[in-house]
């Protein structure tokens, strides 16, 4: 059999994975599983065979939860500044233009107002494609600024988290977005305005430890990574192999940090029926 | 314990002590004048050194074992102080301490990060990184100094929350949230002061306030220097750089908006006279407080607020 056996390194492509192919088959993350791209559509983005849950963005979530035209985008035009002039091996001001030619997106999260089965809400959703979903002061700015309309406008308040944590390059700038973010959420939770936290893979760092964490009602996704230090960081501190399961949605369940964990299939209409059970 | 002593201290500690020895035999000899010279240029090599930090320079000092902690601090500016522990749902978690005590007439309560000095003790602390019943301690007694109606004064000084797994069990991003939203619009007067080390949600854990003070060689930002560098240099080896380019220091955060006013250090740092940088904080406590007591408490929380919606940078 050595005669078949590869001798060189097994051939790579220098393509970087996508979350979404582009192609009209797609193997399951999960499962390994090759899915048609219209069957993985029809069932939101989720494996039919295993219900391995495929990464998706904004327009993905407004099109599965709101109702047919309802959205209306808030803020759409705000971009990131290079407050601090900051380089690593590339200047930010480079990163921010190349992912906004890449993805198409302004920043890492979209805001706007809709209903959901005709239940008036507003709504944030996280994109983890701009730059790791990562928050600086334009996520912080406009979810702060989504919270206030919601307060204003007395409407229930759902965020879509999915982020890797804060934006490094914005410095401290970006950690005191966690504070802005978490005081107009006390103004909301104040005056007795829903708020819904919704989960997704992965949510770490900063933004799990301000407005992740802080829904008055917490759902998340199977199978989400979510947590505040990620898994590498901890590792590597305790020296030790983390249990299987550590920091997934079944994980913090059991320990009590999500009320629920919901199907993507069944996120609409779970939605719908707690902003009904709240509402007046 | 040795001494610890950073690279560009040097000069300065072995002229320092060059200083010393020839005053030890100056009853003999005649050598006043060279005494002076010398004084005269370690005053020099001083003042080059220390106006010209660069900001790895100063994320050192910030960490200098010799640097006062929060319970130095206390020991210094407080008298009664009656330290107060636990969560009442876990434990008590000694990399936070917290508890009453008066400034002057003014009783408060006091919240800091609290290091150890040697292994023994910054294994029983924790390395000043909290678990989350450090926050939730924290918060707890922030509740009860609302209802005796007390100023509060956090003190930040950790290299960050812990990442563990105990600590992921229990909640650490659920506790660091949760007090970000309560101490947002607690009713009382807060003053944040960073006095060593302020690494991201593990300082701003405690760090809500209406006032914000900063030590001058202390730091507070996103992510530590290292670990910035790790992530985004892919090696540990850019930390003066990431330093650099995180702009962490007090000036930097002064001019970000972040900071309200800068607490200055004696010649050389707070570790070479933790007494003048103690009386220092003081005074400004004092000053501070008297002016926050002044305002209403619904003035006091939606000025907090306003306060820290207005940081950022954005355009549209």
């Amino acid at each position: 059999m050595a005669w078949f056996r590869r001798s060189k390194e097994n051939i790579s492509t220098s393509v970087p994975k996508k979350d979404i192919p582009d192609g009209m088959w797609t193997k399951c993350g999960g499962c390994g599983e090759i899915i048609h791209r219209k069957l993985l559509e029809q069932n939101l983005f989720t494996c039919p065979k295993c219900n391995y849950h495929f990464r998706i963005g904004s327009k993905e979530y407004f099109g599965i939860l709101l109702d047919a035209g309802s959205f209306r985008e808030m803020d759409r035009k705000m971009r990131a500044v290079d407050v601090l002039g900051f380089t690593d091996t590339k200047p930010y001001k480079n990163r921010i233009d190349d992912s906004i030619r890449k993805t198409g997106l302004n920043d890492a999260v979209r805001t706007g107002e809709g209903a959901v089965e005709g239940v008036p809400v507003v709504i944030a959703c996280m994109d983890f494609s701009f730059i790791g979903g990562s928050m600086g002061s334009v996520v912080g700015e406009k979810i702060a600024r989504a919270t206030e309309t919601a307060r204003k406008k007395e409407k229930p308040l759902i965020v879509i988290s999915s982020s890797g944590g804060a934006r490094m390059m914005e410095g401290a700038l970006s950690l005191m977005q966690m504070a802005k973010m978490s005081a107009r959420l006390a103004q909301l939770s104040d005056a007795g305005i829903p708020y819904i936290s919704i989960l997704t893979d992965p949510t770490t760092g900063g933004v799990t430890a301000s407005f992740a964490m802080l829904g008055d009602i917490h759902i998340a996704e199977p199978s989400a990574l979510i947590g505040f230090a990620g898994p590498r960081v901890i590792r590597q501190t305790i020296g030790k192999d983390l249990p299987a399961g550590f920091q997934r949605s079944e994980f913090l369940l059991e320990k009590g940090f999500v009320d629920m964990i919901v199907h993507r299939k069944e996120l609409k209409s779970t939605l719908a029926r707690v902003l009904n059970l709240l509402g007046s | 314990m040795a001494r610890v002593i950073l690279d560009f201290e040097k000069p300065i500690i072995e002229l320092e002590q060059k200083i010393a020895e020839m005053r030890s035999y100056s009853d003999n000899l005649d050598i006043a004048e060279e005494i002076n010279k010398l004084e005269a240029k370690v005053d020099q090599v001083r003042r080059t050194v220390y106006s010209n930090l660069t900001r790895w320079q100063r994320v050192q000092l910030a960490r200098h074992p010799d640097r006062p902690y929060t319970l130095d601090y206390i020991r210094l500016i407080t008298t009664d102080f009656t330290e107060l522990h636990g969560d009442r749902h876990f434990a008590d978690d000694k990399a936070i301490v917290a508890g009453f005590g008066r400034i002057d007439k003014e009783a408060v309560l006091i919240v800091g990060h609290q290091k150890g000095r040697d292994t023994k003790s910054n294994i029983e602390r924790n390395f000043g990184m909290p678990n989350p019943e450090g926050y939730r301690k924290a918060l707890r007694l922030m509740q009860l100094a609302v209802k005796f109606r007390k100023p509060i004064i956090t003190l930040l000084d950790t290299p960050g929350a812990y990442p563990g797994i105990g600590a992921e069990e229990r909640g650490q991003a659920e506790a660091i949230a949760r007090n970000l939203l309560e101490m947002s619009h607690l009713p009382v007067p807060i003053i944040v002061v960073i006095i060593g080390e302020g690494a991201s949600g593990g300082a701003l854990g405690i760090g809500v306030g209406d006032r914000i003070l900063m030590f001058e060689n202390a730091w507070y930002s996103v992510i530590a220097p290292e670990s910035c560098s790790s992530i985004l240099w892919r090696s540990w080896e850019y930390k003066e750089q990431a330093a650099e380019a995180l702009k962490l220091t007090a000036e930097d955060l002064k001019e970000q908006g972040i900071v309200d006013r800068i607490v200055p250090e004696p010649m050389g740092g707070a570790h070479r006279d933790p007494e003048k940088a103690a009386q220092t904080l003081k005074a400004i406590l004092l000053e501070e407080l008297r002016a926050l007591k002044k305002v209403k408490p619904e003035k006091l929380v939606q000025e907090r607020i306003a306060k820290f919606s207005a940081m950022g940078s954005w355009k549209e």
